[in-house]
């Protein structure tokens, strides 16, 4: 069983995003053990792009502040290394396509896998563009995470069918942030994925109260939250950790 | 590659969101058709003549060619276009293509607000609604042109992240685009983003070197030797490039904005300054940090005032056929005073980039030799500034 399927094999699963550096790496630290204590099974930590196109407004300015914070793609490895000594939950990295071209695809694969990040999500990465990375995944054994979205539409079966790790299907149209009502109607959609996978399904993008994860996880295998966790990070800073514990302890109980 | 057609060498490409994804492949495809289609070919050669005003004049600087004393130096007056900049040639050209898609909703991004202006005419004439996002320093830096896309109808809604200019007006017009796609255009700006903008952008500013070519061999006989245009994104100097690609005689010069000198952190000379990188769809040369953190740009002129350049370019510039040099502000706003002067043209101060060049070039260069440059828009929207530049306390 690799990481990823981990996550996912203990029944409906939670995923929390969190923005590492936001507002300084030790919180992040602090954050994770939190999340993976209260019932997260699967941490996606976002490395900080200076322009996320696909973020809101909440991921944005955790962005800008994790970057005016000083941290860097080498820190980020460093800190990941020494995080994984600590939490044993799965990790995947999300961020931006320039972060890891600039980087070096290999060297940044071959750090995720010294560091124990088992995945990759990566926005502005559609299907048609994965060779640019896929070979530098597959050598070092990372799964490139494919997003689907409710404009897919004749996409989805070619799409779900070179999945990795698991299908991040986005809820509804726009960028990620909360919203007070999803109307997509995401059954048939995940009817799709399913016929050309076999992988877990996640829906991500602006999910915030127990009551919208109850609901997506209702036809799905996890939900993905950022920014209602990240809202708390702005909010109360270096003592947000036991607040995101709490948040992720309801949110978890919601989809069980 | 997985997408021949969206590649310029290693750059260009489609790097967006999957949600995009079918928005864009639909607007190739009614492209591919359109592009060809010769009642589509009608209608836009009749706006761009009846409505815009072209073909715009090849003028022969004969003042500024005695000044410099080398070689015979041509205008290409895209200022004399109808809202004033090339930019309403792609905008009208993709206007009628977002109606013949059945769209009713057109979103710009604008620097300068030139752009902005044409995109918020192109939605009046055609009745559509438009909304154009602007970073909140050029509303500032530009107020007249805001005023003037809320008089044609226009929504315009200045934009705070980021260092709240182009780049960031263009990852908002990208967002909202990816919130509403069914009834929305996106009437991108230049030759950048994702495929198929940089080719379509490309196409439909390419009339500017079929004119160039056709009105020098009437006055002239001939090529020219050199031909210069400003560098931000780069759609007024590829379209002033494109019909001498493959005239190898022709130099081609791009001049870039590089604000207080390519040696400080305060520029935007992509080229000159930029690694290849991803960002707003294509892979090309940008102005970023070791770690790919795109840069804060910085230029005098909100137009070129962009951390990256169009793939075309970038591969123009990997191939050597074309040139990229750096202006600065100070050599941009000599130039804008000094065709004021000589010529009684005041370009914008984008084009005076180009200007700036050409006075450095032209006397180098043989008497019998023609330098075009283009003049993609008129100055009078940066008069105020540059006027505060000099020292003088106006506000507009």
């Amino acid at each position: 069983m690799t990481e990823i399927e981990r996550a996912f094999a203990g029944g409906k699963a939670f995923i929390a995003f969190i923005t590492c550096g936001d507002p300084d790496l030790e919180t992040t630290a602090a954050a994770v053990r939190a999340a993976a204590e209260n019932g997260a099974d699967l941490i996606e930590l976002g490395i900080p792009f200076s322009d996320p196109t696909a973020e809101g407004p909440v991921i944005q300015a955790a962005s800008l502040r994790a970057l005016r914070g000083g941290v860097t793609t080498d820190r980020i490895f460093a800190f990941v290394r020494r995080l994984r000594r600590e939490v044993s939950v799965p990790l995947v990295f999300m961020t931006y396509a320039n972060v890891v071209f600039s980087y070096g695809a290999d060297r940044f694969m071959a750090a995720c896998r010294e560091a124990g990040v088992s995945g990759l999500i990566l926005p502005d990465l559609p299907y048609e563009e994965k060779e640019e990375f896929a070979p530098a995944c597959r050598r070092h054994g990372v799964a490139l995470i494919s997003l689907i979205a409710p404009t897919s539409a004749d996409r989805i079966a070619r799409i779900a069918a070179g999945a990795e790790g698991f299908v991040y299907l986005v809820s509804s149209l726009g960028v990620t942030g909360t919203r007070s009502a999803i109307t997509t109607d995401l059954a048939p959609l995940v009817q799709t994925i399913r016929k050309n996978t076999r992988l877990p399904v996640a829906v991500g993008f602006g999910i915030s109260t127990p009551e919208q994860a109850r609901q997506m996880a209702a036809c799905a295998d996890g939900v993905i939250v950022g920014s209602a966790i990240l809202r708390l990070l702005e909010q109360y800073g270096r003592q947000a950790p036991p607040h995101v514990g709490a948040f992720v302890r309801e949110m978890k109980r919601a989809i069980r | 590659m997985t997408n021949p057609r969206g590649r310029f060498g290693i750059h260009g490409g489609q790097y967006i969101p999957e949600t995009l994804m079918n928005a864009v492949i639909e607007l190739e495809r009614a492209y591919d058709y359109y592009k060809n289609d010769p009642e589509f070919n009608r209608e836009l050669t009749a706006m761009f003549n009846d409505y815009a005003g072209r073909p715009s004049r090849l003028y022969f600087a004969e003042k500024m060619t005695r000044e410099l004393g080398g070689a015979k130096i041509y205008l290409k007056r895209e200022d004399l276009n109808h809202t004033g900049a090339h930019k309403i040639n792609n905008v009208l050209g993709q206007a009628l293509l977002a109606k013949k898609m059945g769209k009713t909703r057109l979103i710009a991004e604008t620097g300068a607000g030139q752009h902005g202006v044409a995109t918020a005419t192109a939605a009046a004439l055609f009745g559509m609604e438009c909304v154009v996002f602007m970073g909140e320093e050029d509303t500032r830096r530009q107020a007249l042109n805001v005023y003037r896309m809320r008089l044609l109808g226009a929504q315009v809604v200045p934009v705070t992240t980021g260092t709240a200019t182009l780049k960031d007006a263009v990852s908002e017009a990208l967002r909202e685009w990816t919130r509403r796609i069914d009834d929305t255009h996106y009437c991108l700006g230049s030759v950048m983003g994702p495929h198929p903008f940089p080719v379509m952008v490309r196409d439909f500013q390419a009339v500017i070197s079929r004119e160039i070519r056709d009105q020098l061999r009437e006055k002239e006989g001939r090529l020219p030797d050199a031909v210069l245009a400003c560098v931000g994104g780069g759609s007024n100097a590829i379209g002033s490039f494109y019909h001498f690609i493959g005239e190898p005689s022709v130099r081609l010069i791009g001049c870039e904005a590089a604000g207080r000198g390519v040696d400080t952190r305060e520029t935007a000379a992509t080229v000159n300054t930029g690694r290849v990188g991803i960002f707003h769809g294509m892979k090309s040369y940008f102005c970023q940090d070791e770690f790919g953190q795109i840069a804060p740009v910085y230029s005098i002129s909100a137009g070129l005032d962009y951390p990256g350049v169009g793939p075309e370019h970038a591969w123009l510039h990997d191939t050597g056929r074309a040139e990229y040099v750096p202006v600065t502000d100070e050599e941009a706003v000599d130039a804008f005073e000094c065709l004021a002067r000589t010529e009684g043209i005041i370009p914008a101060i984008e084009s005076a980039h180009a200007v700036a060049y050409a006075r450095r070039l032209a006397p180098q260069m043989g008497r019998d030799q023609i330098l075009v440059i283009t003049i993609s828009g008129r100055g009078d929207k940066d008069c105020a500034a540059i006027a505060r530049y000099g020292g003088e306390d106006i506000h507009d």
